[in-house]
């Protein structure tokens, strides 16, 4: 029968095995040669709209990249589904937004901010998702 | 009881009761929002009473893990905490950080990264806090008489959860590299480190309940434990199928994740197995449902039902719907609320001194809350089953979608309310159960 010792073994020989794969194949996630995301052209825009995105905690109720709260729509291609223009007036409206019956928080973002979050969203959608963005976002793929 | 300093457990399972009965309010909040009725849109919008919800949840289980610390530690190194009055300022100051960031959440002040909301600057004062709890738990543990596994394995998932906290606090331009290092935090705690906490607290109350031998338990701790990190280590590939990595996740997530839940089947099978074995019987009865209890509804909750969406196949459909809300609820409450509310039921007893073991608000509580629970978890796998379908399959629009599953948080609300009596059930004997006090100190329990 198993040893006590045998068990801890078990355990820590286990734990050290997956770990130390498990970061070979985070470093591997990330050597540019496997970079899905057009790593480089993340600009000073880009980055500003991860920001807004995340002080006004859009994940809360929205999803990207299927990640994020189940109130609101998945936003990862929601340019291409719906448009710059539309997208820009829903962050800017003064009033909470809401043309189905739920509501969203009025940000009332000025011009500039609401440049940034389109770009990150543009930046978004070009994203490689293996696969998902077909599933997650049927509209934009019927559209095109 | 057997020392004096394990009376600290006290206040932090009473923070932990306060924090959870508010954590339902806003599951109220979300429910009814939901069902069309969100005229707290205004003060509490959905993503405030989201990150509250959630943020409190973490909050208490952790606040429930620091006070099972507190309780088992001395008790299996037959020594008192090394200090009385740190473990107080640690209690205080815990509190205090966890008030400040949920008021914050509420005038749009985070960091909206689901489950880790807290900003940044509070996020040093909850090293600081955990930094502290650690060096009383580790002090004690050095001091020690003896070293138990049981209390190893505890601490151990204690101070990896300390340190997996910091992946989380590094700022990243892409959201794709953020979200990749939010899973080290949110996935390796809940199906990692977490269950080491999990599997010490429960082998402490199998030792406790059921009388059967400690190295028996603790060999089945370690090949416990060790299943845990052989699947979940890897597992954690599961939340990399479709983010914008490399597709060598959905192979290794995949197949890693598939057999995370054998660790939650070993949890079970011991339990119900010392269980039958033991020649004990310990008079409480009340913290034995609830211990076997966790053991049975994570194995449901983590193991099945987080099985039942982790297929790379399957996941590609239900990724980001509430079929993972479903599964997130009976999850969490299986193994980490569950495994809480047991040792909350067999210290309790003992630090007041008062044994009313076999009450029936008791096993009323335990019994409501479950089967609210339950509900809660079918109501929203119908309806994430109907949004998986209508959205993915067949295109609908979202919001279309959602009103076709209103009637679904009519249901999910009526369950809410049954598991909220249950609750509250819970929380009216711990407050009559009073006081810790000294005159409950014996030899043993
Ligand atoms: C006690 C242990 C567990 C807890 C508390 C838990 C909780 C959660 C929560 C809260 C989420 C949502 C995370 C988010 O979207 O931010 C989630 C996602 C997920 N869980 Fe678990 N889980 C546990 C165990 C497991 C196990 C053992 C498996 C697999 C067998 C599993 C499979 C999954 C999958 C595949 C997802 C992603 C769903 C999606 O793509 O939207 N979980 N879990
Ligand atoms: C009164 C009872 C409760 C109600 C009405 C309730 C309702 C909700 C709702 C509506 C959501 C948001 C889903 C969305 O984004 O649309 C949510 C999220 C969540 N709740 Fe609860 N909840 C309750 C109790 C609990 C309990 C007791 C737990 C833990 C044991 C829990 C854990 C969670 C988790 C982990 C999430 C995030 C899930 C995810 O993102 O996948 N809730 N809850
Ligand atoms: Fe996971």
């Amino acid at each position: 029968m198993l040893s006590k010792s045998q068990a801890r073994a078990f355990f820590l020989g286990g734990t050290v095995v997956t770990f130390l794969i498990f970061i070979g194949l985070t470093v591997y996630s990330f050597m540019p040669r496997n970079d899905q995301t057009n790593h480089a052209s993340i600009t000073k825009d880009v980055i500003r709209g991860k920001e807004l995105w995340e002080t006004n905690n859009c994940m809360g109720c929205h999803s990207i990249m299927g990640e994020g709260g189940y109130y609101a729509p998945e936003l990862t291609k929601v340019v291409e589904r719906k448009g710059e223009a539309y997208v820009k007036i829903v962050l800017q409206s003064k009033e909470p937004w809401g043309p189905r019956g739920r509501k969203m928080v009025a940000y009332g973002m000025n011009d500039a901010d609401a440049d940034a979050m389109v770009a990150y969203f543009n930046w978004i959608s070009k994203i490689d998702l293996n696969g998902f963005d077909r599933v997650v976002s049927p509209l934009s793929k019927d559209k095109n | 009881m057997k020392y004096k300093s394990q009376k600290v457990a006290y206040w932090f399972f009473a923070l932990c009761m306060l924090l959870f009965a508010l954590q339902l309010v806003y599951g109220f909040v979300m429910g009814f929002a939901r069902i069309g009725m969100d005229g707290l849109h205004e003060v509490v919008p959905f993503n405030t009473a989201r990150a509250v919800h959630t943020n409190l949840l973490v909050l208490w289980l952790l606040t429930g893990f620091m006070g099972a610390a507190y309780y088992i530690i001395p008790e299996e190194s037959k020594r008192e905490l090394i200090s009385v009055k740190l473990a107080y300022v640690q209690l205080i100051s815990l509190a205090l950080v966890g008030v400040a960031a949920l008021v914050g959440f509420h005038f749009n002040i985070w960091e909206g990264r689901k489950f880790l909301e807290i900003p940044r600057e509070l996020d040093y004062l909850v090293v600081v806090n955990v930094l502290l709890f650690l060096g009383l738990i580790l002090g004690t543990l050095y001091k020690a008489k003896q070293r138990t596994t049981t209390s190893l394995v505890l601490t151990m998932g204690l101070v990896f959860a300390a340190l997996l906290y910091l992946p989380g606090m590094i700022w990243f331009d892409s959201q794709v590299t953020d979200s990749f290092f939010r899973w080290w935090v949110v996935h390796l705690w809940v199906e990692g480190v977490w269950e080491l906490i999990m599997g010490g607290i429960l082998s402490f109350l199998l030792i406790k309940l059921t009388g059967v031998d400690r190295e028996v338990i603790e060999k089945w701790l370690y090949v416990i434990v060790g299943l845990t990190f052989l699947s979940g280590i890897l597992g954690t590939g599961h939340h990399y199928y479709y983010i914008g990595v490399n597709k060598i996740w959905l192979i290794v997530g995949g197949i890693f994740s598939a057999l995370e839940p054998l660790a939650f089947l070993a949890m079970a099978l011991f339990a119900v197995y010392m269980y039958r074995k033991g020649e004990k019987s310990h008079p409480n009865k009340i913290a034995l449902f609830w211990t076997i209890g966790a053991s049975i509804v994570s194995f449901v909750g983590a193991g099945l039902l987080g099985f039942a969406h982790t297929l790379p196949q399957t996941n590609l459909y239900t990724h980001g719907t509430l079929v993972t809300a479903m599964h997130g609820h009976y999850a969490f409450w299986g193994a980490y609320a569950m495994i809480v509310l047991a040792i909350i039921s067999y210290a309790l007893p003992n630090l007041t001194g008062r044994k009313h073991y076999d009450n029936k608000n008791g096993h009323l509580a335990f019994w409501l809350a479950n089967i609210g629970m339950l509900g809660m978890t079918v109501a929203f796998g119908v309806a994430g089953v109907i949004q998986v379908y209508m959205e993915r399959r067949l295109k609908m629009e979202f919001m279309e979608v959602q009103n076709e599953t209103k009637v679904h948080f009519v249901v999910l609300i009526l369950c809410a309310t049954i598991f909220t009596i249950g609750i509250g059930l819970y929380i009216y004997e711990f407050i009559k159960y009073g006081r810790p006090n000294d005159e409950a100190l014996v030899k043993e329990d």
